[in-house]
């Protein structure tokens, strides 16, 4: 790992001016910044600790689940809110990477890190979850916007995540043995904003929406109502683990899990 | 240089350390603290777990300077100072729960979190998940998920620990 300077600011405002720096780089749980460091893919000038900011917790109203940008996955996995509220949110979090990982990783650096394979994105999408950050909202449509990109300026830091609780969701997750990380992930959802359906892990560009999914089970909610539909391959990754044809079956075979198990 | 000042089991310590000193270094060639192992570096195979203000974590993913004013119990804080070992220590000898040994402090940093996160119980499908995170290339996991099964119910006081 190439040295750099740290900073661990106890405001927000400090943070975002930290962050201005030429080559700042935020760091929240640290479980994806620091192996990147080690494998000197990032060398960054000066480290920027969110720690300090007080963005963890979990609050709820008759409508929304928000969580603080700093929350880890174990926290959400066990929150007893989240699991009544919305517990495919709380399923989905309980499946990123290890008990230990979960100890550490949070939602917020998950979601700024926006790796095609994580969990998060797609509870996000397909939940149309709001993204506040220190100088604006952002709605998940336009959040995510390919492999590791997204609507974040460099210097922009997500403070909390809300979520409309949907009548039924579920998530299912065909993870890859070793890595945990998803090759197909399907998150489901009927809620405010009608059926969504978002996958993770299969495509080129990150997280997408399934618009032949979303119309099917909003006609007709039902794992049977996506038989028949299949998923093109353009777009979708081939490597190692999986081809960009199994891909687009595990979708298929995930979606229909990811239905039954809503209810 | 970054000044680092934590308790480690249960002793304070205050160390200088470069920003990308990992804590598992810290521990291992500052404090001398050896029981804590790095296996992969990568954060999959769980050697270098420690506890951080009593939650296991994966102590070559974590900076040092992530741990200023933290309490932090590594392999070595587990024994008493008459050498008793901790019941889950106890039960990986009992169980047969290690073989070359490596991944044994991770594990039982690993086991004691998953068995104190647990007091209402622990099915073996829960130990299994709870252990993903720690690889053993030697036992087959068997014995392993035995010897937490077995320290779950000491640790929570529901049956008396063996005769002295």
């Amino acid at each position: 790992m190439y040295d750099f300077a740290y900073q661990k600011p106890a405001s927000l405002a400090d943070a975002v001016k930290a962050l201005g720096a030429e080559d700042a780089k935020a760091l929240a749980g640290g479980q994806t910044l620091i192996p990147v460091l080690k494998q000197r893919l990032n060398k960054p000038s000066v480290v920027v600790d969110l720690s300090r900011l007080g963005l963890s917790g979990i609050s709820l109203t008759g409508e929304t689940v928000t969580i603080g940008a700093m929350t880890t996955h174990a926290t959400v996995a066990n929150s007893a809110d989240v699991k009544r509220a919305i517990p495919a949110l709380a399923h989905l979090a309980s499946l990123i990477g290890d008990e230990q990982v979960r100890h550490r990783g949070t939602i917020g650096g998950s979601l700024a890190n926006n790796d095609p394979s994580a969990d998060y994105p797609a509870a996000v999408l397909a939940l149309g979850a709001t993204i506040k950050t220190d100088r604006r909202t952002i709605a998940a449509d336009d959040y995510f916007q390919g492999m590791f990109a997204t609507a974040l300026e460099p210097n922009e830091v997500i403070t909390s995540v809300t979520f409309p609780i949907p009548a039924k969701a579920a998530y299912m997750k065909f993870n890859n043995p070793a890595s945990r990380y998803a090759m197909v992930g399907v998150f489901v959802a009927k809620g405010p904003q009608g059926v969504r359906v978002a996958i993770t892990g299969a495509g080129q560009g990150g997280v997408f929406r399934h618009a032949a999914y979303e119309a099917a089970l909003a006609a007709n909610w039902s794992a049977d109502a996506l038989n028949g539909i299949t998923t093109p391959t353009d777009g979708l990754n081939s490597d190692i683990h999986a081809s960009a044809e199994y891909r687009a079956h595990l979708i298929g075979v995930m979606a229909k899990r990811a239905t039954a198990a809503a209810g | 240089m970054p000044q680092v000042t934590l308790t480690v089991n249960g002793k304070s310590a205050s160390v200088e350390v470069e920003a990308r000193t990992l804590l598992v270094e810290l521990l291992r060639e500052k404090l001398g603290l050896t029981g804590t192992h790095v296996g992969c570096d990568t954060s999959q195979c769980g050697a270098c777990v420690v506890h951080v203000d009593g939650t296991s974590v994966k102590a070559c993913t974590m900076l040092a300077v992530q741990a200023d004013g933290a309490s932090v119990t590594t392999i070595e804080g587990l024994a008493k100072a008459d050498g008793t070992l901790h019941p889950m220590q106890e039960m990986f000898r009992e169980h047969h729960a290690l073989q070359c040994g490596f991944c044994t402090p991770g594990m039982v940093m690993s086991a004691i979190d998953l068995v104190q996160s647990h007091p209402e119980g622990l099915t073996e499908a829960q130990i299994r998940h709870g252990l993903e995170g720690n690889l053993c290339r030697c036992t087959g996991y068997h014995n392993i998920v035995k010897a937490i099964a077995a320290a779950w119910p000491i640790m929570h006081g529901k049956v008396p620990a063996a005769a002295e």
